[in-house]
């Protein structure tokens, strides 16, 4: 588990994160959401230490992460996994040797083991036959899959996404978020998504915090996104009139 | 302000080397990768120092085969003179020089690159000594290769001198030879290394410097890699003179 306790960050006179206390669970999907601008990327580069907060704490399984030395949080850093907005894929390997890159550097394992382990992990994100292309050879649905196997190489604690989806089609894009469920289930895994894609909320939203300038102005799951009175919620999710028709529908169906 | 901002500068910098100077994760990782920029180094930027190299030893040799015209000076002392400035001055200071373009630029566009198109998080994240793994095998293959490039550039501009005097009949071959062998001086040997060393750990590491903490897009890319040439070549110079009055 993953707890935040009254993080603030601030840059110069502008605070973008205020007092952030909550917790993000183990075999859930967690989801960050709110408009551009409310603070997702910035807590979540918080959250995996590429930030350092102005105030607060940061507890990976009861450990105060920020209280660690150098040394100890690239520890911590090892369980963790993460698969960036573009996905970060290093361009002059081939996809084989961006997912093994993790088990060259921090493990012992023989070139056979290492090979097993890459084959399993990109056939769990359903891409075979592409070890020996690079990234740029690839699409970008392939690029995220490749970016989850990377990040799952190491067999992770920790799993953070940011924004998975931004540049997919839909139809990929609920490729993708069933790819993260399944896996966050199935390895009890602490995933932490940071999106503003709607059907991801309503897809896979177990835990969802809701950001509004800086601060948390909802938190709830996908079940209780619908019935929410929260006019920011409300607000954010049903933004285009054609959902806030759909969601009346709903609603009325349901009454 | 522009003395604030010169000395948090250099105190990053120096914060940068110390954490660039650890030890690595997994060792077989850190040599593929010295292995990879000595090979770019070196074989990459062998011809560029010879052509370079060639050219210098013979406008050198001409130039001053020109100065002694009608002078009571012995003609084979063209041999010694370009020997010596060769040695002393010219293969370590302009390979360098000519490295801080070629090899120093490649290396803050190539940290730059990668710290925008956040390939340093992603490793971060994974627990990797970022400095240490992008740093620390560029400047071991530069401080093994780059003594090796200028020895060839300081061998190859004395033969340059030999081509653009001997052959069109300045001076005989005996008499370049003569030159070449006169008043020789071994510690110049040591004096060029030294300079060698020193000039390969700065177009290694400030270039280094400035692609790793480059921020913003295209445009911070392109200054952060003319800002590694321009200061890398700026304390070359400077390193230069400080070298010749503490070691001369």
């Amino acid at each position: 588990m993953i707890k935040t306790e009254n993080l603030v960050k601030s840059f110069g006179e502008t605070t973008v994160l205020k007092n952030i206390t909550t917790e993000f669970y183990p075999g859930k999907t967690n989801l960050i959401i709110g408009r551009s601008g409310a603070g997702k990327t910035v807590l979540l580069k918080l959250l995996v230490g590429l930030h350092k907060p102005t105030e607060g704490k940061v507890f990976y399984d009861k450990v105060d992460f920020f209280g660690l030395d150098s040394k100890a949080m690239r520890n911590v850093r090892m369980k963790v996994g993460m698969l960036f907005q573009a996905s970060a894929l290093f361009d002059s390997l081939s996809v084989e040797e961006n997912v093994r890159f993790p088990l060259d550097m921090f493990t012992n394992m023989t070139p056979k083991e290492k090979a097993m382990r890459v084959g399993y992990c990109l056939e769990r994100v359903s891409l075979e036959g592409v070890n020996t292309k690079f990234p740029s050879e690839t699409s970008g649905g392939m690029q995220k899959r490749i970016g989850i196997a990377r990040a799952i190489v190491l067999d992770p604690k920790y799993l953070f996404c940011d924004e998975p989806n931004s540049g997919l089609d839909p139809k990929t894009a609920l490729v993708i978020d069933e790819l993260i469920k399944s896996i966050t289930e199935e390895l009890n895994i602490t995933t932490v998504i940071n999106t503003h894609d709607m059907n991801s909320v309503m897809e896979i939203g177990d835990n969802i915090i809701l950001l509004y300038q800086g601060e948390i102005a909802w938190r709830g799951s996908k079940d209780q996104v619908l019935t929410s009175d929260n006019d920011l919620l409300q607000d954010f999710i049903f933004a285009s009139p054609f959902l806030q028709r759909l969601r009346d529908q709903a609603l009325a169906k349901g009454a | 302000m522009i003395i604030q901002n010169f000395l948090a500068h250099i105190g990053r910098y120096f914060h940068l080397l110390g954490t660039a100077i650890a030890r690595p994760e997994k060792v077989s990782m850190y040599y593929k990768e010295t292995m990879r920029q000595m090979n770019d180094i070196g074989v990459g930027s062998f011809i560029i120092v010879a052509l370079i190299a060639v050219f210098i030893g013979a406008v050198t040799a001409i130039q001053f085969a020109y100065q002694l015209q009608d002078s009571f000076v012995p003609r084979y002392y063209i041999g010694y003179i370009v020997r010596d400035t060769t040695i002393i001055e010219l293969a370590p200071t302009i390979t360098c020089l000519v490295l801080a373009g070629k090899v120093g630029s490649n290396m803050a566009a190539e940290i730059g690159g990668m710290r925008q198109k956040e390939h340093i998080d992603a490793m971060e994240i994974m627990g990797v000594n970022t400095a240490a793994y992008l740093i620390l095998p560029k400047v071991i293959g530069a401080l093994i290769v780059i003594p090796m490039l200028v020895a060839i550039a300081a061998f190859v501009s004395i033969l340059g001198g030999y081509l653009s005097t001997v052959p069109v009949g300045l001076i005989s071959h005996s008499e370049y030879e003569l030159g070449v062998r006169s008043y020789f001086i071994p510690y110049n040997i040591t004096l060029m290394f030294i300079k060698s060393v020193v000039f390969a750990f700065i177009l290694t590491t400030v270039p280094c410097y400035q692609g790793y903490y480059v921020k913003g897009g295209s445009v911070e890319l392109g200054k952060a890699s003319t800002n590694a040439v321009v200061f890398s070549d700026i304390l070359i110079l400077l390193f230069d003179y400080l070298i010749a009055m503490v070691f001369t």
